[in-house]
């Protein structure tokens, strides 16, 4: 079923979970989460590995784990009625997939029906209403969008191959859903190898948490939220602009940087980042707005990152400006 | 396993999965306009297998999400410009109209409007073609239009032949960091910039008409992006005429600093040869050569253009009301600039080059070099000189030859 051409109709056909509503992970199953998670329009995400017995995925310092062919990541993405309490009345709205096949991977949706009973898959995507009240309690009306097949792999990919984004030891490296410290946890279940003991994992700051350094934090949030793309081989990689956590270069990640090809994205600004004012970076204009041909992701929010826009916002304020500005 | 009994979801899935588009021994059936026209067309172009044509029928089709292609070697393909028009005035989602990310594809006879980032994009393509397509924005040249019309980027062996576009807030047809390019018989009007050759290499732009731009035809190479050194590029036989639309870009965007009224503006770059072309009534100059002259931090950026060629190309009126950067130094030439005009720097940070700029004009054609020196340039140290730079043997680059168009 996993390793077959086509995806199957139903994601109870895979068997990851033993229950209808896919609350219940079947064994080999094994819930995990990210230190910080990409803004998905405040959705909350579930997310679970699946590694076939036998094999495991390769520790890589910097880049995504090497997974064994027959491995599949799955998100489910949800909504409360009242997201200051996520788990009461809690409704999956879809599950993606990512299946290692022997090709290459592979990025399918699912959505869910009213029922909660199953999910059928859906190569267009689609729309849905969503009214929920958010984690800051702001009443909010989403136009939720689930991506089609093609939008999958515009954020999910590295020089036109297909492949996963969170599963880096950089967003593992944290106490993950088994209460334990998540890359060892993988380890002892078999899902990894290879973790070094001779020197210290990467591991990224919680992007949110006030008591860390603000630099730190705010290149953490561009990482997971930008840097899928704002890479040499990613989808923007034709802009210079280059957001992960391991670009050493300011005008690469964005100081005095001009804009290449954003059109009225600029906002009328010069750079990218003016260092000390927000007002005058392009970086923030961009992520504020939720107008197409405007706003930043271009894929997969269509509300604002309230949260996300205050802290590189603090973050831009707090850089020395340029001598003579 | 437990019976379930189909939800309605369900039930529309299912419905949506016994697609319209029927094979039959005559080939595809066409996509015809309706409210569910924008997911079938959209589950065509996943679900589309090498070799496959997408066709679109003829009418308005209304998207709010934009469209794009994944899979090699499949052409989209409309009823014509005039008759299927692919209309994103209510677009809500994504950068583009349509996104296309494979190889060996072409898109044709269609129109695209008001799209609300670009039109059509191709990132990564090899072997991309557009044809017999306009793409415009139908409420005229507005700064909240898309930037890029045609937009190949990081791509190679890109056909662009009979296309039209009009009302980009940068460049209508724009092709960035790609090489192997053919721009032919395509016509860009009322855009800021008509025709864009950027950071590329190996591009022949020929038979195109560019007019009522703000500037007709930019051959730039720019520094800090993915891939540097534009090099190899012909302009000829284009008619770059009544460039005169006010520039209307978002400030911020280099191409909002091309000066209203250019007809072709070449910025740094190395090899660019252009000829037979007609210049007629761009009232800031006809062909501007000038070097990238703001701040920039790149050490493998060279922001000068080097080797061109200049020759046998008609000029009309033109240079009257030169506007932009250089406009302060026309009193000092007589009020008006003539036909070509460089702005005469040779050094940048430490370095100089030996520049060749070759002028094989009639005599009575005139020219100024600008002589100020170094960038980033400074007004104050023109030396205007109406001497050209003695001829040079500049090999011309040999004709573009691409895989879908006659070449192997």
């Amino acid at each position: 079923m996993i390793l077959a051409a086509d995806p199957a109709p139903k994601l109870s056909d895979y068997g990851f979970f033993t229950d209808a509503g896919a609350r219940t992970p079947a064994e080999g199953v094994a819930p995990y989460d990210l230190v910080n998670a990409l803004f998905s329009d405040n959705a909350a995400k579930h997310r679970l590995v699946y590694v076939p017995k036998g094999a495991a995925a390769t520790y890589n310092d910097t880049d995504v784990f090497d997974f064994p062919v027959g491995s599949v990541l799955i998100k489910t993405f949800a909504f409360a009625p009242d997201m200051r309490q996520p788990r009461v009345g809690e409704r999956y709205i879809e599950t993606r997939l990512l299946i290692h096949k022997a090709d290459g991977w592979a990025a399918y949706p699912y959505i869910w029906n009213a029922e909660q009973t199953e999910a059928t898959y859906a190569a267009v995507g689609g729309k849905q209403t969503i009214d929920t009240i958010t984690a800051e309690g702001q009443p909010l009306q989403i136009a939720y969008t689930i991506p089609n097949r093609n939008q999958c792999k515009e954020c999910h990919q590295s020089d036109r191959v297909l492949q996963p984004i969170g599963p880096k030891a950089r967003n593992l490296n944290h106490v993950g859903p088994a209460g334990v410290d998540q890359i060892a946890d993988w380890t002892r279940r078999g899902i990894l190898t290879g973790v070094p003991a001779d020197h210290p994992l990467a591991e990224l700051p919680r992007a949110f948490d006030a008591s860390l350094p603000l630099e730190g934090r705010a290149r953490a949030y561009l990482d997971i939220n930008c840097a899928h793309c704002h890479n040499a081989t990613g989808s923007a990689s034709n802009s210079g602009l280059y957001l992960g956590w391991g670009e050493q270069d300011p005008t690469g990640w964005g100081i005095h940087k001009r804009p290449t090809a954003a059109g009225r994205g600029s906002g009328e600004l010069s750079f990218v980042i003016e260092p000390g004012l927000p007002d005058a970076s392009i970086l923030t204009y961009r992520m504020a707005s939720k107008e197409a041909g405007v706003m930043m992701p271009e894929l997969g929010r269509t509300v604002i990152d309230d949260r996300g826009v205050a802290l590189i916002r603090e973050w831009v304020a707090s850089l020395p400006p340029a001598p003579g500005k | 396993m437990a019976l379930r009994s189909l939800t309605a979801v369900s039930v529309l899935v299912l419905m949506a999965a016994c697609s319209p588009k029927v094979e039959t021994p005559a080939g595809p059936v066409a996509i015809m306009p309706g409210p569910e026209a924008a997911a079938q067309l959209q589950k065509a172009l996943i679900e589309a297998k090498p070799g496959d044509t997408v066709l679109i029928g003829e009418g308005t089709f209304d998207f709010t999400d934009g469209l794009s292609l994944d899979v090699d070697n499949v052409k989209v393909q409309g009823a014509g410009q005039g008759k299927t028009i692919l209309s994103f005035k209510g677009q809500t989602g994504a950068g583009e109209g349509l996104l296309i990310t494979s190889d060996k594809v072409t898109v044709s006879d269609f129109t695209m409007q008001d799209s609300k980032g670009d039109g059509i994009k191709s990132k990564g393509s090899d072997t991309i073609s557009f044809k017999n397509l306009k793409v415009e924005w139908t409420g005229g040249p507005l700064p909240t239009n898309g930037a890029y019309g045609v937009y190949p980027v990081e791509s190679k062996n890109v056909l662009i032949d009979g296309v039209t576009v009009s009302g980009a807030s940068d460049a209508g047809i724009y092709v960035g960091q790609s090489d192997n390019i053919i721009v032919r018989n395509s016509r860009a009007e009322y855009n800021v910039a008509g025709i864009e050759i950027e950071n590329s290499s190996n591009a022949d732009v020929y038979d195109n008409v560019a007019t009522h731009n703000a500037g007709g035809i930019l051959v730039f190479d720019l520094p800090n992006l993915k891939v540097m050194g534009g090099h190899s590029t012909r302009v000829f036989r284009n008619k770059i005429v009544e460039n005169d639309t006010q520039n209307f870009a978002p400030p911020g965007n280099i191409v909002a600093n091309v000066p209203t009224g250019t007809g072709l503006m070449l910025m740094a770059n190395k090899n660019v040869h252009v000829f037979e072309n007609t210049f007629d009534k761009n009232k800031t100059a006809h062909v501007m050569v000038v070097s990238y002259s703001y701040e920039y931090k790149d050490e493998t950026y060279n922001p000068l253009p080097r080797d061109f060629v200049i020759r046998d190309n008609t000029y009309g009126e033109g240079g009257n009301d030169p506007q932009g950067r250089l406009a302060p130094l026309a009193p000092a030439l007589g009020g008006a600039l003539p036909p070509i005009v460089w702005d005469g720097v040779t050094r940048y940070g430490d370095k100089s080059e030996d520049i060749r700029i070759v002028v094989r004009e009639k005599p009575e054609v005139g020219f100024v070099s600008l002589g100020l020196g170094s960038t980033p340039i400074d007004l104050a140290k023109a030396k205007p000189s109406p001497t050209r730079q003695p001829d040079a043997d500049i090999a011309e680059p040999p004709a573009i030859v691409l895989p879908q168009d006659g070449g192997v």
